[in-house]
C-alpha cells in the first residue's frame, strides 16, 4: 500500500487532483451545512433575484457570490448541490455498473467455450455503440427520474467494465498459479473469488474513475438537452441549460460558472485516473 | 481475400437483423405498439382502421415480418410531428450532420494524429507533456459547454463568427452541403472545432500510446541497428504499424462522432440529423425514433465492416489467418 | 594480426547501476568471439554500446572502441549522422527474436532494400537485387520468393538467416549477434552455426557471439570472454578456457553443461548470493574458493596463449 502511494506521488499533478477532489467532494456533501440556499425549494426562491450578477446582493441579505440564475437561484448553493446530484448519480451508477459487468465478464471468463464467445460478442457490440446514444435512447424509453437515468448510465457503461474484467480474468486464467489452484480440491467459485478477482482489481479501479467521470459528463450533457433531470431538481446541465439564452445579452454567469465546476470535477477525476493507470499497469509490476 | 470479405458481410448482415429484432421488441415494450405507430390523437375510428391497415391485431411474429419487410421496402413509417414519411425526412437532414461531422473528425486527424506521433516519439519532452496535459483537458470538458464558450468569445465579444444556425447551401448531385459556399463555412467553423475536440484529446492519447509501443519494439531497435536515417526509422517502421490499430479507433470515432453530434447542433442550432433526434425524443415522436436507431445501426454495422477490411489490407497477418 | 574490433576497458552505466564495467576484449579478421554470461551479466549491453544502441538512462561513461584500428568512441555517445554511417556498414548487429526484429507488416525486401539504401544511393530494383543476393549467401533456397514474403511466413531459422544476411548487407568488419539462436530449436540452432562458421571463413568477417549457452560457443568460437556482473572475468582460446578454466564462475559454468559426467553424481553447487559491485571481485559472494583476499582489487593472472583469468585463487593453483 505505502509503495503504491509512494509511486503515485511521483506526478505533482496527479496529486493536486487528488486534493481537489477530496475538496471538492467535502464541499459537495457538506453544503447543506453552509450554504446560504435551498436551491430545490421552490418556495424559498424570489424571481426578483433573478440574474444577479455575481457580487450582488439578494433579497435574502446575503451577497450571491457567483450571481443568481433566471429563477432567482444563488448559484454557489445550485452548483454545490447540483454537485452532490451529480457526484451521487455517477459514483452510484458507476458503483453498480461495475459489480454488475465485473461479473458478466467474470463468468464469461470462467465460462470458456460458446458462452464467452456469445458473451463478449454482445459486449463488443454494445461498446461499439456510443454511450450517449444509448444514455438518450434508454432515457426515452425509461422517462426522467433520478432511478431512471441511473438506469441508463448502468447500462451504458457495464460493458466497459465487462470487457475489461473479461480481459484481466482470461490473462490470469492462463496463468500457472490458477492451474495449482483448481487443481486442489477449492472450488471454482473460490478460485474465482480469491484468486482471479484480486488480480483483476487494478485494471477495474482505473476504468472505474475513467467511467465515473464519463458519467458526469454524460449525465450533464443529457441534463442539457433536456432529458436528464427534472427541472425542479437542478442538475449542473440543466442550469447551464438554463443560462444559455441569456450568453447573448451578456448574462455569461448562469452558463459560465457551473460549467467550471464541472469541468474542474471531471478534469481531477481524469487526471487521477491516468496516474492510477502509470501506477497499476502491469508492466510496472 | 474474398473469404474473408464475405465472412465479414455475412456477420455484419446477422447483427442487422438481430438488431432489428431487439429493436422491434423494444418498441413493443416501450408500451402499446399502436401509441408507437399511431398519432395519439387520432379517433377511435381512425385507430380501429389502422390498427387492421398495420395488422396490429395479427400474431407477434407476423408483425415482426411486417415491420422487416417494410424496413427492406424503405418504409419506415410516418412522423407524428412532421407528417412526412420518416426516411425521407432523416435522410434530407443527413448532409448537415456528415459535412459537420467529416469536418471535425479532419481537424481532430490533422491536428491530432501528428501531435500524438510527436508525443510518442519524445515521450519525456515538455511539449510532449504540455501536450498530453492539452489532451487530458481536450477530453476532461463538457462538449455542450465549451460550445458555449465559443459562441460567447467568438459570438458575442468578438463578433468574428456567427452564433449558430447552417450557412447558405450549394447543391451538387442533389446533396445540398454548406461546404461549397464562404458563408457555409463561416456557420460551420464553431461548431465543427467544438465536435472536435473531444475526439482530438482521445485522438492524441491513444496515436502517442500507439507509437510509444511501436517504438520500443525490437523491430525498431534493428532498423537503428542497420543505420537506417531516423526520418525513416519513422516513416518505414513506425507510421504502419501505429497505423493499424489507428485506423480501426478513426472508423469507430467516426460513429461515434456522428452520434455525439446531437449535442453540438443541439447548442448550435444545427439543422441535422442529431437536431431532429431530441427534437422527436422530447415531442415523443416514435416512428422517427425507431429509425434512427435502425439506421444507426446499419451505419454502424457498415463503418465496422469498412474498419474491418481496411485492417485486412494493412495488416497481412489478419488475410493469412482468416483464409 | 591486428584487431578488427577492440574493446578497451569500457564502461557503461545505468545511473548508478554499472552494467558495463570495464569489459575488455578483441576480435580478428574471419574470428568468432564468444561473450558468454548469465542474464543480468552485461553482455547484451557491451553489445549495445559498440553499437551506440544504449538506451537513456544508459550510457558508455568510459573507456573505448576500437573498428578497424579507428578509435569510435566519440560516436558512441554523440550518436548523430557519424554513428548512422558506421552502424550498420561497418559493424552490424543481429538480434535475438527474429519475430520481434523484422516488421510484421513490411515484406522483407522492403526492409531489406532499406536496409541497403540506408548506406547505398542505389536504385530500388538494385536494393531489391542486393537483398537477394545476400539471402543467397546466407544459404535461403529460392530468395526472390522469400523477398516477396512477410516475416510471419517464414519458419523461425529461416527469419534469423534473414537477419544475418541483412547484417551482412554491407560487408562490415564485424557483426554482433545477440543470442541469435536462442529462439531457435536445437537442430535449427547447428544449422546456422555451421552457416556463421563459413561466413566468418569465407568473408572474414568479425563476429562477436553474446550467449548464455556454453555448448554453443564450445562449437563455434575461437576465442571466449567470460562475463559476470558487467566484467570479464576470464578470457582466452575457446579450448583453453573451456577445458581448462581458471575462474571458479567457468569452472561452475563449464561443469553444469550437460554430458560429460558420470551418471549418478551431482551437479557442483553454486552458493546464492548477489554480484557485488566494489574494488573487490563479484563473484565472491558465490565462490567456493573465496576468502578475506577477494574483497581487494583483483589481479589478472596470465596462463600462456592469451589466457587470462581475473581471480586471486585461480582454479589449480
Amino acid at each position: 500500500m505505502r509503495s503504491f502511494w509512494r509511486e503515485y506521488r511521483r506526478s505533482a499533478v496527479a496529486v493536486a487532483a487528488l486534493l481537489a477532489i477530496v475538496v471538492i467532494v467535502a464541499m459537495a456533501l457538506a453544503a447543506p451545512l453552509f450554504v446560504p440556499q435551498d436551491p430545490y425549494d421552490q418556495a424559498g426562491l424570489d424571481l426578483g433575484d433573478a440574474r444577479l450578477p455575481p457580487g450582488e446582493v439578494g433579497s435574502g441579505g446575503y451577497v450571491h457570490w457567483l450571481g443568481t440564475d433566471n429563477a432567482g437561484r444563488d448559484l454557489v448553493s445550485a452548483i454545490l448541490y447540483g454537485l452532490r446530484l451529480s457526484l451521487f448519480i455517477a459514483v452510484g451508477a458507476g458503483a453498480v455498473a461495475m459489480v454488475l459487468g465485473t461479473a458478466v465478464g467474470l463468468f464469461a471468463a470462467y465460462s470458456g467455450g460458446r458462452v464467452e464467445a456469445l458473451i463478449m460478442r454482445v459486449i463488443d457490440l454494445q461498446l461499439s455503440l456510443p454511450a450517449i446514444l444509448l444514455a438518450l435512447v434508454l432515457v426515452a424509453m425509461l422517462g426522467q427520474g433520478v432511478p431512471q437515468l441511473m438506469a441508463a448510465l448502468v447500462a451504458a457503461q457495464y460493458a466497459y467494465f465487462a470487457r475489461t474484467a473479461f480481459g484481466a480474468a482470461k490473462a490470469e486464467r492462463q496463468r500457472d498459479y490458477i492451474e495449482a489452484a483448481l487443481s486442489t480440491p477449492m472450488g471454482g467459485g473460490q478460485v474465482l473469488w480469491r484468486h482471479l478477482l484480486p488480480n483483476t482489481l487494478p485494471p477495474l479501479i482505473v476504468v472505474a474513475t475513467v467511467q465515473v467521470a464519463t458519467a458526469i459528463s454524460l449525465e450533464a450533457t443529457l441534463s442539457f438537452l433536456g432529458l436528464g433531470l427534472p427541472i425542479t431538481r437542478p442538475s449542473l446541465g440543466l442550469l447551464i441549460a438554463n443560462g444559455f439564452q441569456f450568453l447573448l445579452s451578456g448574462r455569461y454567469w448562469i452558463s459560465v460558472y457551473p460549467g467550471v465546476a464541472l469541468m474542474l470535477t471531471v478534469l481531477a477525476i481524469n487526471l487521477v485516473g491516468d496516474q492510477l493507470r502509470q501506477v497499476l499497469s502491469p508492466k510496472r509490476r | 481475400m474474398t473469404t474473408f470479405l464475405l465472412s465479414r458481410i455475412l456477420q455484419a448482415a446477422a447483427v442487422v437483423l438481430v438488431m432489428s429484432v431487439l429493436v422491434f421488441l423494444g418498441v413493443y415494450a416501450i408500451g402499446n405498439p399502436i401509441d408507437v405507430l399511431i398519432d395519439p390523437a387520432a379517433t377511435q375510428a381512425m385507430r380501429a382502421a389502422l390498427i387492421k391497415q398495420y395488422g396490429l391485431d395479427l400474431p407477434l411474429w407476423q408483425q415482426y415480418w411486417r415491420f422487416l419487410t417494410n424496413l427492406l421496402r424503405g418504409d419506415f413509417g410516418t412522423s407524428f410531428v412532421f407528417r412526412l414519411p420518416v426516411l425521407p425526412l432523416i435522410l434530407s437532414r443527413l448532409p448537415a450532420t456528415l459535412e459537420l461531422t467529416v469536418l471535425a473528425m479532419t481537424i481532430a486527424t490533422v491536428i491530432g494524429v501528428p501531435l500524438g506521433i510527436w508525443a510518442g516519439y519524445r515521450p519525456n519532452s515538455a511539449s510532449s507533456k504540455a501536450i498530453m496535459a492539452g489532451s487530458t483537458l481536450g477530453f476532461s470538458v463538457p462538449t455542450f459547454w465549451v460550445g458555449l464558450l465559443l459562441i460567447l468569445a467568438f459570438a458575442v465579444e468578438l463578433r468574428w463568427l456567427p452564433s449558430g444556425g447552417r450557412g447558405a447551401v450549394g447543391e451538387v448531385a442533389g446533396v445540398r452541403l454548406s461546404l461549397f459556399t464562404a458563408d457555409g463555412w463561416r456557420h460551420l467553423a464553431l461548431p465543427a472545432l467544438n465536435l472536435s475536440l473531444f475526439k482530438l484529446g482521445l485522438l492524441i492519447r491513444l496515436v502517442r500510446a500507439g507509437t510509444e509501443e511501436v517504438m520500443g519494439q525490437e523491430h525498431v531497435r534493428f532498423a537503428r541497428a542497420q543505420g537506417l536515417p531516423e526520418r525513416q526509422v519513422v516513416g518505414l517502421h513506425v507510421l504502419k504499424n501505429i497505423g493499424i490499430p489507428i485506423i480501426t479507433v478513426f472508423g469507430l470515432e467516426f460513429g461515434s462522432t456522428l452520434a455525439f453530434a446531437v449535442v453540438t447542433e443541439t447548442v448550435f442550432n444545427w439543422p441535422g440529423m442529431g437536431k431532429l433526434i431530441i427534437e422527436s425524443i422530447t415531442s415523443l415522436d416514435r416512428p422517427v425514433m425507431v429509425a434512427y436507431l435502425i439506421l444507426v445501426v446499419l451505419l454502424f454495422v457498415a463503418i465496422n465492416l469498412v474498419v474491418e477490411l481496411t485492417y485486412g489490407v494493412l495488416d497481412p497477418r489478419v488475410r493469412a489467418r482468416a483464409a | 594480426m591486428s584487431a578488427v574490433l577492440e574493446v578497451k576497458d569500457l564502461r557503461t552505466s545505468f545511473g548508478a547501476v554499472r552494467a558495463v564495467d570495464g569489459v575488455s576484449f578483441a576480435v580478428g579478421r574471419g574470428q568468432v568471439l564468444g561473450l558468454v554470461g548469465e542474464s543480468g551479466s552485461g553482455k547484451s549491453v557491451t553489445g549495445f554500446s559498440i553499437m551506440g544502441l544504449v538506451d537513456p538512462p544508459g550510457r558508455v561513461v568510459g573507456g573505448s572502441v576500437w573498428l578497424e584500428g579507428e578509435d569510435i568512441t566519440p560516436l558512441l555517445t554523440r550518436g548523430g549522422e557519424a554513428m548512422r554511417r558506421v552502424r550498420g556498414a561497418r559493424v552490424a548487429m543481429v538480434f535475438q527474436d527474429p519475430l520481434m526484429t523484422l516488421n510484421p507488416v513490411l515484406r522483407v525486401g522492403t526492409q531489406m532494400a532499406a536496409a541497403v539504401r540506408a548506406h547505398a544511393p542505389v536504385s530500388r530494383a538494385e536494393a531489391w537485387a542486393r537483398a537477394e543476393a545476400a539471402l543467397a549467401t546466407v544459404g535461403i533456397p529460392s530468395p526472390r520468393q522469400r523477398l516477396s514474403a512477410y516475416p510471419f511466413q517464414l519458419s523461425g531459422g529461416m527469419r534469423q538467416r534473414v537477419a544475418i544476411a541483412t547484417a551482412l548487407l554491407h560487408g562490415p568488419a564485424a557483426i554482433i549477434a545477440d543470442e541469435p539462436t536462442t529462439a531457435l530449436d536445437v537442430s535449427i540452432q547447428a544449422q546456422i552455426l555451421a552457416e556463421v562458421r563459413r561466413l566468418a571463413d569465407e568473408t572474414g568477417t568479425a563476429f562477436v557471439w553474446i550467449t548464455h549457452d556454453l555448448a554453443v560457443v564450445s562449437s563455434l568460437a575461437d576465442e571466449v570472454c567470460v562475463m559476470y556482473a558487467g566484467r570479464v572475468v576470464e578470457r582466452g582460446p575457446a579450448d583453453a578456457v573451456i577445458g581448462g578454466p581458471r575462474h571458479h564462475y567457468t569452472a561452475a559454468l563449464v561443469a553444469s553443461v550437460p554430458g560429460g559426467h558420470a551418471p549418478g553424481s551431482r551437479l557442483p553447487q553454486v552458493a546464492q548470493g548477489a554480484a557485488l559491485q566494489d574494488q573487490g571481485c563479484p563473484f565472491r559472494p558465490r565462490c567456493p574458493a573465496a576468502d578475506a583476499a577477494c574483497a581487494g582489487p583483483v589481479p589478472e593472472v596470465a596462463f600462456g596463449a592469451g589466457h587470462l583469468a581475473l581471480c586471486h585463487h585461480p582454479v589449480g593453483t
